[in-house]
């Protein structure tokens, strides 16, 4: 990329700073801060540090970390790749990402939902890679069909290129609002928040998923040229080649992430086959889906914010015979409101032994209990294996899915005991 | 319909508008509350591009985002089900959104005035700020709740007219307008707390049920007398 003008140069310089200085000290990881400071001196930094480069944003609801670490793990075939791995995804973060990797012409920037428009505009990317959007937090955050609107018009006014998932209606209709798109059937298990045409607000036909279409306007599923197969865990190419995917990341939202970061590869001009090769080398995202061993039993950590997330981390636990501790937290990151877990069906649970942790743990019993699933109250994740390995000695594996907070601190608690 | 004539028959208006987060559970818990005690029941899901049954006993209306709210409204007053059933006398319960629509008229996100359903002497404009958070009220002795927690996100403010009542007394939160939460008329019940009131407030849910099939017997307490107990503690601290 070229050379930086001196301000921007210095603004550079003072963030990065400022970002050792925090990591130094142990306030964080640095990349907030590290960028506040630089766009203080530069404001247009985001956008001088972007030019020249070949960037990709990524968002979604769901998922956007761990697609921003696949693609970025792909890209890394042609050298160094710029990107914001801790998840820091507004524009401060971005600032760090770009200015500590000068060098790179690739780039990959995970972009929360809400900034989408505003880096857009920014960064003048070549591609803008959209998964999902469904209810998450919704104390604080937008309303999605709002964000969807937001996201239509901003891509309008740009020659960006998207790649996006056909089969969420919301997504989609968003996407075609773009001059260009290449779309990837990834699937949509939660449908809840998707009845609705976004355009005329008809009520959606989806007699055979994926597709679907609106009896009223028209508005309907574009035709995609990359498809996932769960079934058989193969990816569809262009071309009709199918490749197998064998993640070593589990579950069918990581089979979609894998299909849009291949598809987002191959605007790079990387081969599909390779790209997935590539994707399998990474197992862990940031410590989701690590597995922790304590107290000599594996335990399988699975963060997930939404009902959308947790109907995913339902598909991918273990057999019944492994138990699950549920653990919620309403600290503001969580969302203040619990209401979500209502929206969420646990009877697939029945058939196991479930525990329930966090600060919110009351609302997930009466929501367990309201579903008729058995359930026992724990306080730590120690305290359930104790448990478990008085009765089984045997036992060997248990699934934890949490939200934020509440998995953050089983992490800090366990995340380094071997 | 023919072989279960006997079963409380509960009606979902919109679950694919009006269900933006945790509605369901109010359909879930008053399933259970009334099959705890022998109460056969009968769920009714009316998508929007359905007509709304009119023999149903109690119709339950959740939030929406602005669009979808002003679609539904829209389609309940072209179908005219959910007012004939208002005035057959079946029990309605509004949250949120839904609250907003049942009543005279609503506010758009332009602050326009829209009409409403009809079936509750409310009017709803667009406020100032947003009401976001834990949200606590006494409700109005003569219906035998006492005090109500849930949790309220909306920017609605609603005046109550003469034909209806405020459920309660805000004690925390905003409700309606800082002072009262909620309204009812009837068996017409609206409430700002969204999403799960009646899993949150058992109390709620079984004045609902007694509207319909008169006095309950008492069901020990469980899991959702203790959450309303926790949640109230956490909101007064």
């Amino acid at each position: 990329m070229s050379e930086l003008p001196l301000r921007a140069q210095l603004a550079s310089v003072l963030g990065r700073s400022a970002a050792s200085l925090s990591r130094a000290t142990g306030r964080g990881d640095g990349s907030v801060i590290g960028g506040r400071v630089a766009l203080k001196v530069e404001p247009d930094l985001l956008a001088k540090l972007a030019q020249g480069r070949r960037l990709a944003l990524v968002s979604a609801t769901n998922g956007k970390t761990t697609t921003t670490r696949l693609i970025a793990q792909a890209l890394r075939e042609f050298g160094d790749v710029a990107t914001n791995e801790y998840g820091a995804n507004m524009p401060t973060g971005h600032i760090t990402a770009l200015s500590d990797n000068k060098s790179a012409v690739n780039g990959v920037l995970e972009v929360d939902e809400k900034y989408l428009p505003q880096v857009l505009k920014a960064t003048n990317p070549s591609f803008v890679v959209l998964m999902n959007l469904s209810r998450d937090q919704m104390d604080r955050a937008s309303e999605i069909n709002l964000l969807a609107k937001k996201w239509r018009t901003a891509l309008a006014q740009t020659d960006t290129h998207v790649i996006a998932n056909a089969d969420d209606p919301l997504v989609a209709w968003a996407g075609l609002g773009a001059p260009n798109a290449t779309w990837v059937s990834a699937g949509q298990r939660w449908k809840e928040d998707s009845w609705c045409c976004p355009e005329c607000g008809g009520h959606l036909k989806r007699e055979t998923d994926p597709h679907w279409e609106c009896p009223e306007c028209g508005l309907a599923r574009p035709r995609a040229t990359w498809a996932v197969d769960n079934d058989n865990d193969v990816l569809v190419a262009p071309d009709g080649q199918q490749i197998k995917l064998r993640m070593n990341l589990p579950g069918d939202a990581n089979r979609a992430n894998a299909a849009i970061a291949a598809a987002t590869a191959a605007g790079y001009g990387m081969h599909p086959e390779r790209t997935i090769e590539r994707l399998r080398e990474v197992t862990s995202v940031a410590g989701r889906y690590t597995s922790v061993v304590t107290m000599g039993v594996e335990v399988r950590l699975l963060l997930s914010k939404n009902p959308a997330g947790w109907l995913e981390s339902f598909a991918v636990l273990d057999p019944p015979r492994v138990p699950v501790i549920l653990a919620v937290n309403a600290q503001i990151p969580d969302g203040k409101d619990t209401s979500w877990l209502w929206d969420v069906d646990y009877t697939v649970l029945r058939d196991r032994r479930v525990f329930v942790m966090g600060e919110r743990r009351t609302d997930l019993a009466l929501r367990l209990e309201t579903d008729e699933v058995p359930f026992e109250v724990a306080d730590r994740v120690d305290e359930v294996l104790a448990k478990l390995k008085a009765e089984r000695p045997d036992i060997t594996k248990v699934d934890v899915i949490a939200n934020y907070t509440a998995f953050q601190q089983i992490r800090t608690a366990y995340g380094r005991v071997q | 319909m023919s072989n279960t004539s006997s079963a409380l028959r509960i009606v979902w208006i919109y679950p694919d508008l009006l269900s933006t987060y945790g509605d369901q559970g109010n359909v879930l818990i008053l399933k259970r509350r009334a099959e705890l005690r022998g109460i056969p029941t009968e769920i009714v899901h009316v998508h929007s591009s359905d007509s709304v049954p009119e023999q149903g006993d109690i119709y339950l209306l959740g939030g929406g985002e602005d669009r979808p709210q002003i679609l539904a409204a829209d389609r309940l007053r072209a179908d005219g089900g959910l007012a004939r059933a208002a005035a057959r006398g079946a029990c309605v319960f509004a949250v949120c959104a839904g609250y907003q629509i049942i009543g005279e008229s609503y506010g758009d996100d332009e602050a326009n005035p829209l009409p409403g359903v009809g079936i509750l002497d409310i009017r709803s404009t667009r406020g100032q700020t947003r009401a976001v958070g834990e949200i606590v009220a006494d409700v109005e002795p003569a219906l035998g709740v006492g005090r109500i927690t849930g949790f309220e996100n909306h920017q609605g403010r609603t005046a109550i007219g003469p034909q209806a009542r405020p459920l309660s007394t805000t004690v925390k939160g905003i409700g309606n307008d800082d002072r009262t939460e909620g309204a009812y008329q009837g068996q017409i019940l609206g409430t700002y707390l969204h999403g799960p009131a009646l899993p949150r407030n058992p109390q709620l849910a079984d004045l609902l049920l007694r509207w319909r099939v008169g006095q309950l017997n008492p069901l020990p307490p469980a899991w959702g007398e203790r959450l309303h107990d926790e949640r109230l503690a956490a909101a007064l601290r």
